[in-house]
């Protein structure tokens, strides 16, 4: 029996589905039978960030409201045989999917997969209620900014008035030069504020645009340090104890300078 | 000393994480108890109303805030009292 993640964040554009691609193609990589579900109908993009749009027929909406099977809506990833995507509908809106309707699908999915990876779209409306439907853990998605870190605040309490207990969290685009300065909140600050456990942090790394502009996760890519964070968020996920990288910025020769007079 | 460089280098004095620390405190207070600050305000009133008919209290110094701690939110109240009033007692036995 499979689980199911829904990745969610209230805020968009903080990375859930870059984080879900990743999170997905990862888990795929590590020997998973994994299914990748977007759920953000009428705003359609985990097919291109994983570079599958090209291969599209059926979706979502076609399965919950029984016009094709699941397997024929699945969309087999060409790198990895055990990772599927099921894309959302691009031409219907978020009524078109309910609920009961997630359930159902989320309990299928479970039967035929090791893990079911839900990329959620932002608010806090219908495609939410219908994201968290049928999952059984939940992944919030963060950035150091005010805004997502209160996003992030209203959804961690709604997800535990769904009864999706102890959401587990990713701070995304971190800056550690600006951590250092004090002019980004940190680690410890976010998760004093929101008070849930972590399970990863993403650095700001440009290689994401370059592995998003390409359709291929940056989880493949070895020489990418947000690729680095996903694969420790990975293995986090199946139950391993991994350290956080480290990510920590080259000391400056002002940074020496000051601590060799003493002020730093 | 650390302070006064930055100042001369023209950087603000305060961190502007401490700022949006702060700032992310006092919405979240707010957003957790699902209370508007105008909410806040009638409800205030309200109590001041009521609290009037018992006692004479000191409006300009009454504290009345929501307090966080961890996940829980608390109303904390903090109003002097200047004088009980006498009249309470009659007025409830005339009634």
């Amino acid at each position: 029996m499979g689980e199911v993640i829904v990745v969610t964040s209230g805020k968009g554009g903080v990375g859930k589905t870059t984080t879900s691609a990743n999170i997905g193609t990862g888990l795929a990589s590590n020997g998973h039978k994994v299914v990748l579900v977007d759920t953000d109908i009428g705003l359609r993009n985990l097919d291109v960030v994983l570079g599958l749009e090209n291969r599209i027929v059926y979706d979502l909406v076609d399965v919950t409201s029984g016009n094709c099977r699941l397997k024929q809506a699945l969309i087999k990833d060409k790198r990895f045989p055990n990772l599927f995507l099921l894309p959302a509908a691009q031409t219907k809106d978020k009524t078109a999917v309910n609920p009961e309707q997630m359930k159902a699908l989320a309990e299928e999915l479970k039967t035929e997969f090791d893990y079911a990876i839900i990329d959620c779209p932002a608010g806090i409306e219908q495609g939410f209620r219908n994201a968290i439907a049928g999952a059984d853990r939940a992944v919030v998605v963060c950035t150091p900014e005010v805004s997502a870190v209160r996003d992030a605040d209203r959804i961690i309490g709604l997800l535990e008035a769904a009864e999706l207990r102890n959401p587990k969290l990713i701070i995304n685009r971190l800056r550690p030069d600006m951590v250092k300065r004090g002019d980004m909140m940190d680690i410890s600050d976010i998760l004093d504020i929101l008070a849930i456990e972590l399970i990863g942090v993403v650095p700001e790394d440009e290689s994401i645009v370059v592995s998003t502009n390409r359709g291929e996760p940056a989880v493949m890519d070895m020489g990418s340090k947000a690729g680095e964070a996903y694969r420790r968020i990975t293995k986090r996920i199946e139950g391993e104890d991994i350290p956080l990288m480290n990510l920590d910025v080259p000391v400056g020769i002002m940074d020496r300078l000051k601590r060799l007079i003493g002020i730093g | 000393m650390l302070e006064f460089i930055s100042r001369m280098l023209g950087r603000e004095s305060a961190s502007s994480k401490t700022v949006a620390k702060e700032r992310l405190r006092l919405v979240l207070v707010h957003d957790r108890a699902s209370i508007s600050p105008a909410m806040l305000n009638k409800l205030r009133e309200d109590l001041v109303k009521v609290i009037s008919n018992y006692m004479e209290i000191d409006e300009a110094a009454l504290e009345f805030n929501l307090c966080q701690d961890d996940r829980e939110v608390a109303l904390v109240a903090n109003i002097p009292v200047v004088k009980m009033k006498r009249d309470y007692a009659t007025k409830e036995l005339a009634e």
